[in-house]
């Protein structure tokens, strides 16, 4: 029997969870929302977690109902993220290890992500999309790592939606990712965008730089509606993403497909992946908002499934890393 | 026309269906022919359907006439069928793609199979040069979109330019347009060394290379090409900073 607990802060998601043998016991987060037309900026949500993680860390305990001397492993995001969030939280899990006398581990985050997404969907080995604010990436696994077989080439798909949601002054609550996909249900009208894929990889930049100067003059003029354009921006990254998916399904002969990170709550993205997984024969599995978006559990399985393998981590090992890929962690835990 | 195309279709045999297009083995005017046939995706909006259907027809033909004519052996075009977004080619005799061939060595020689594969690397190199040196991007180049065809023995192109009596041929150009700029093509070698080293593990060796003989193939001006690559592995790096 493992109990894990888990701390996550790498961008504007605090999350604490608690994992018993798989089993969610606590999962509470907090995000730190900015005003429309406004990024998070590291600084401002570094304070924001420093100020909230007691009172998570107080929730995610009473909520678990546990006894502090029962958990087994403290787990921590290592990286990849913004420095000074990750390290506002990682030093709470520092000291929380220290006076309960509990071993500590630093988990990848996008790791995380993946192995969350197979203890939610029981899937047994997917194709991975790993869809967020600061990643994009289509994984599969062999040979003891989580392979990236295409990513993109500039900016991750959440900043994409993030940046243009700016354009148009939507909210950032609960995320402007979720804005952008209420407003799109009303949009009819396509607007033909860049469409870049290279091979496996894809590039949003360039498709953000059009859509950013075209914005204003199409709809001043009334030729599309703001959810026009929320549409047609979903219609065409998402289209992107399913093709290097599919792309790396039939590279590695895959019948299994899973969309994890926070723009993999997005319904579209799902359904479309639904649609292109039939035309193959294959299963989608996909999570909801409390597993899809950062959280706390999410590190606590990681963690406990590096710590049934025999995983330690050295003190001086337990630091923060803003750079810290996918493929560069050895995945002791799987054959 | 409707018994015509059904009479056709009864003569064509699905090989393999890919990501986007049906391959199948059939005939053109009495030859044996692969054709590929674009088929419409449902998750897409079906005006961006149409138009990278279209796109990509022709931008491949472009690409593997453009390629024949500086000396890259790819299938023959016989005809392309816009309506139906075929392209009839040539069938590509005795082949299996790179990828089966590397894996197959794998197995039967896992010791030493990275100095078996040396001189593959070195004619994959060559090859991606020269096409890059005319300014011609493959949009997709990994290593199932590379066949190794077996050259009949004591045939006219037996010997010279060949691999151990396979010959290299590249296809799948439906990502492939032609552009000068050292970033095209950076990225077009990024694109190989990514599915290079994620298909086949262990084999950093290999690529490099690969990437020696792409100098060789391509001649003046290779180095901006490779200072390019090593920019965009730089911009590769970034995208896991935040999560």
């Amino acid at each position: 029997m493992v109990i894990a607990i888990g701390f996550e802060g790498s961008a504007n998601k605090l999350g604490i969870g608690i994992i018993k043998d798989g089993v969610v016991l606590s999962n509470p987060r907090r995000t730190y929302i900015t005003p429309p037309g406004q990024g998070f900026l590291p600084r401002d949500t570094a304070k924001h977690h420093q100020d909230c993680v007691l009172e998570v860390l107080k929730e995610a305990l009473d909520t678990a109902k546990i006894d502090t001397n029962d958990i087994d492993i403290v787990c921590y995001t290592k990286g990849p993220g913004m420095g000074a969030p990750l390290v506002s939280v990682a030093v709470v899990a520092r000291t929380v290890a220290q006076l309960w006398k509990k071993p500590l581990l630093g988990v990848n985050h996008c790791i995380a992500h993946i192995e969350m997404g197979r203890l939610i969907t029981g899937a047994q080995n997917p194709t991975v999309l790993y869809v967020s604010g600061g990643n994009t990436q289509v994984i599969s696994y062999s040979q003891r790592r989580y392979r990236i077989f295409g990513e993109t080439i500039d900016i991750a798909v959440g900043n994409c939606l993030d940046r243009f949601a700016r354009v148009l002054k939507l909210s950032n609550n609960p995320s402007p990712g979720y804005n952008i996909e209420q407003m799109a249900k009303r949009g009819k009208k396509f607007l033909e965008l860049p469409y870049v894929v290279k091979g496996m990889d894809v590039s949003f930049s360039g498709l953000l730089s059009f859509i950013e100067e075209r914005a204003n003059q199409v709809l001043e003029s009334g030729e599309f509606t703001p959810e026009d354009l929320c549409f047609s921006l979903q219609e065409t990254i998402f289209a992107m993403l399913i093709e290097i998916t599919e792309r790396a399904m039939a590279h590695c002969g895959s019948q299994e497909v899973l969309i994890v990170g926070g723009v993999g709550c997005n319904k579209r993205l799902q359904e479309m992946m639904g649609i292109m997984a039939d035309e193959r024969g294959a299963k989608l599995f996909a999570t909801d908002e409390r597993f899809c978006i950062d959280n706390g559990a999410m590190i606590a399985q990681a963690g406990s499934e590096m710590f049934r393998s025999g995983q330690t981590m050295a003190w001086e090992d337990t630091f923060c890393t803003q750079r810290y890929r996918t493929d560069e962690v050895e995945v002791t835990w799987r054959d | 026309m409707a018994a015509e195309g059904a009479a056709e279709r009864d003569q064509m045999v699905l090989l393999k269906q890919g990501a986007e297009a049906k391959i199948y083995s059939g005939t053109f005017m009495g030859r044996p022919a692969i054709i590929k046939e674009r088929f419409s995706k449902a998750y897409r909006h079906p005006d961006l359907d149409k138009s990278l259907t279209v796109q990509r027809t022709k931008a491949e033909v472009r690409s593997i006439m453009r390629c024949r004519m500086i000396g890259i052996c790819t299938p023959a075009v016989y005809f392309v069928d816009m309506e139906r977004h075929r392209i009839y080619m040539e069938h590509v005799a005795a082949s299996i793609t790179v990828r089966e061939y590397i894996a197959d060595l794998e197995r039967s020689c896992s010791a030493n199979h990275v100095s078996a594969l040396r001189p593959l690397a070195e004619k994959i190199g060559a090859t991606v040069g020269l096409m890059h040196s005319h300014n011609v991007i493959h949009g997709d180049l990994t290593t199932s979109n590379m066949l190794l065809s077996r050259l009949p023995k004591d045939g006219p192109d037996a010997g010279g330019d060949t691999l151990d009596g396979y010959r290299l041929v590249l296809i799948d150009f439906g990502l492939g347009y032609k552009e000068g700029l050292a970033e095209d093509k950076g990225v077009d070698l990024y694109v190989l060394e990514r599915a290079f080293l994620s298909t086949h593990p262990n084999t950093e060796a290999l690529f490099s290379v690969i990437l020696e003989h792409y100098k060789l193939g391509y001649g003046k001006g290779a180095a901006d090409v490779i200072n390019k690559l090593e920019e965009i592995r730089m911009r590769g790096r970034k995208r896991t900073m935040v999560g």
